[in-house]
């Protein structure tokens, strides 16, 4: 079992730029169900082999699409949210990065009581070793197994992935839920999923620092989780005051350190690997025989 | 982005929140005809640097006079101003506000920021104005009031009241607030702002409420759709690195150490200065080269990372993605060829089309050290740089 997508999947592509096409071919190439893509003006058109529609609502209808992923541009990308939302998908991947900020917030807002799971903004999406691909995320990397991995981070969740299967432990789903300040499935909500599949029998989160989501993660995982979980957080040598990319890396005001999150992780039972590169041997030295 | 004090001012004077009169000096000549203008009993100058602190680092002075603004004046332009928020090196003042002195009766705290924890929007206030909000959070958190607001919903009279009334204020200085606040608010969500504080907020003795200064940051995602904004930016207040890497569209961040790094990814960009203090070794930037790196972007980030005259060594770790290793490997090669590099090069290629763009290295004739894992790069890293220091 998987959590979020699996081989019964059928996904939508909003935005069929450049970005959109290349990764909708790795999808279907790795055998996920892309059913359509939505193009509004474009409707009726085919791209890349995929019938296009002017609008969520009328993909749904005619294709049965319950998910999309999102590669509409920053000043489309949260009405285009709100319209996966509108046409009822069970869940929607936003990899668009930059995003405004109020954008976000008011569409987070709105999502409040619906039914609609948003992954993202600015994240690389969602893999089901040999299931599903959502997104832009290496998926030759992946290998199907009891470990699922959630992180803020793109790159550096290939390299937590790459780390596992280099050691022979393959992964339930691998989620990167984006590095914003505002996104759609927090640590939490993913936690929380993990905990819920019999077949995850391990998780890996990968934080970094700004805003408090490992500290509240730590408090969930101390409270709701029989699963073991080991981390790393990014950017432990990070200056104060200065924006590392992402726009929630950040230390402000004092809060946000990596010391304060590994500590409370730490308080947690969480085992936090002390280098990035000690990701994969700190799971396999705290969970044996998760290799396979 | 951040911006000066008169540009905030300005903003806030066409959202009708109320502000002193004033206006901007870059001579003692011009900061005499101002306080001549201004007519009143006393001015204050103040030195337009982005940083707080100012006053006690001699930044801000009062003249009771034109011809002593101008003297004040002459002694804050061309100052380097050194307060806790402009590090050691300090910040060399170009401008100066010049504004009519307040008669201060009573100085309070108001700011509006986006709250990532409950993400809405919060309004905070205090009764301790004058000083840094997270000071009194660390000392006194029952005298902040938080106040939170939905944003598809807006700032709503009540709350204006329950802030008004936290903060002391009597029913017509909470009628005032309903228009200073209100003013604030749709400042920050017209705008796009990330952070709007008025610190101190003044009771002046004539019983009127006025930002005595201002402090506006705006989201760097959302200048695309206010032109005018993006139009504030201070150059001269930028790193000038960090200002070169912003224009070639990569995230740069200089550091002290003496590792160059060039990564995809901002987390693993991260982990990797993590991975070289680990190994014993100091990085001398971050650098995100994004989703979008290719030979061009390679070359320019080679180029900025070699500015830095500390660099000893350069870490490049790609886990291509997006981005394929194979482009990535020709703009090493040309920029390692091109720029005739004289630092010991570290690569690491992982992922799509990895063996392709190590083949490329290999075949360069370069003298390049080839790594495979994360640990294996931060070694050689660490090792090449302190082969190169002696």
């Amino acid at each position: 079992m998987a959590i979020l997508c699996d081989r019964n999947t059928r996904l939508l592509v909003q935005g069929l730029g450049r970005m959109g096409q290349f990764h909708a071919r790795l999808s279907i190439e790795y055998g996920t169900q892309v059913v359509g893509g939505v193009v509004p003006g474009k409707g009726g058109q085919t791209i890349e082999g995929l019938p296009v529609f002017d609008s969520v609502r009328q993909a749904v209808k005619q294709t049965g699409a319950n998910a999309s992923v999102i590669f509409v541009p920053p000043p489309g990308a949260a009405d285009a949210i709100l319209e996966a939302a509108d046409a009822g998908l069970d869940l929607s991947v936003c990899i668009t990065e930059g995003i405004p900020a109020l954008d976000m917030l008011r569409a987070k807002n709105a999502l409040r009581g619906c039914s609609t799971r948003l992954v993202g903004p600015n994240c690389p999406g969602v893999v089901t070793p040999e299931q599903c691909r959502i997104g832009i995320m290496p998926a030759t990397i992946t290998r199907p197994g009891p470990v699922g991995v959630v992180s803020r981070s793109g790159t550096l969740t290939y390299e937590a992935v790459d780390q596992l299967t280099r050691l022979g432990i393959g992964q339930s789903t691998c989620i990167g839920i984006g590095g914003d300040s505002v996104v759609g499935t927090t640590f939490v909500d993913v936690l929380s999923l993990f905990e819920a599949d019999p077949e995850t029998k391990a998780v890996v989160l990968i934080g970094e620092i700004g805003g408090t989501a490992e500290e509240t993660a730590a408090a969930f995982i101390q409270a709701h989780m029989k699963t073991p979980v080991v981390a790393f957080i990014a950017g432990q040598n990070a200056p104060p005051g200065k924006r590392m990319g992402h726009a929630g890396a950040i230390i402000a005001g004092g809060q946000g350190r990596a010391s304060d999150k590994i500590e409370a992780l730490e308080a947690a039972g969480v085992a936090v690997a002390g280098s990035p590169a000690e990701i994969g041997e700190t799971l396999a030295k705290q969970v044996p025989g998760l290799a396979s | 982005m951040n911006v000066h004090e008169y540009q905030a001012k300005d903003l806030l004077r066409e959202f009708g929140v109320a502000v002193p009169p004033g206006r901007l000096a870059t001579t003692p000549a011009e900061a005499e005809a101002v306080a001549r203008d201004l007519d009143a009993e006393t001015v204050v100058v103040k030195a337009q640097v982005h940083a707080g602190g100012r006053g006690k680092a001699g930044g801000i002075k009062l003249a009771g006079s034109a011809d002593e603004a101008k003297r004040r004046a002459s002694e804050i332009l061309g100052m380097t101003l050194r307060s806790a928020q402009t590090g050691p090196e300090g910040k060399a003042v170009r401008k100066v506000y010049v504004e009519t002195g307040s008669a201060i009766a009573q100085e309070l705290y108001l700011g509006i920021v986006l709250d990532r924890a409950e993400e809405k929007i919060a309004v905070i206030a205090s009764t301790e104005g004058g000083v840094e909000i997270e000071k009194v959070a660390a000392r006194s958190p029952e005298r902040i009031l938080t106040v939170t607001i939905d944003p598809n919903v807006g700032l709503q009279p009540y709350q204006v009241r329950q802030v008004g009334f936290s903060l002391g204020l009597d029913i017509d200085r909470v009628r005032q607030l309903q228009a200073f606040l209100g003013g604030l608010y749709r400042l920050f969500i017209e705008k796009d702002a990330s952070l709007a504080e008025i610190n101190p907020l003044v009771l002046t003795e004539g019983g009127e409420l006025i930002a005595l200064d201002a402090k506006l940051n705006f989201d760097d995602n959302a200048l695309y759709r206010h032109p005018e904004i993006a139009a504030l930016r201070d150059p001269e207040e930028e790193d000038p690195r960090e200002r070169e890497a912003r224009e070639i569209d990569l995230s740069y961040v200089g550091l002290d150490g003496d590792i160059g790094c060039m990564v995809n990814g901002a987390g693993l960009a991260m982990a990797t200065l993590d991975m070289i203090q680990h190994c014993g070794g100091r990085p001398a930037n971050f650098l995100d080269a994004g989703g979008t790196a290719d030979k061009e972007k390679v070359k320019e980030a080679f180029k900025l990372i070699l500015r830095d005259p500390n660099v000893k060594a350069i870490l490049v770790n790609i886990f291509g993605g997006i981005v394929r290793c194979d482009l990535i490997a020709e703009g090493v090669a040309a920029a390692a060829g091109e720029l005739g590099l004289e630092v010991p090069l570290v690569v690491r290629l992982q992922g799509t089309k990895a063996e392709q763009g190590r083949r490329i290295l290999a075949d360069s004739g370069l003298d390049i050290t080839p790594a495979e894992t994360l640990r294996d790069a931060g070694e050689k890293a660490v090792a090449a740089a302190r082969g190169a220091g002696g």
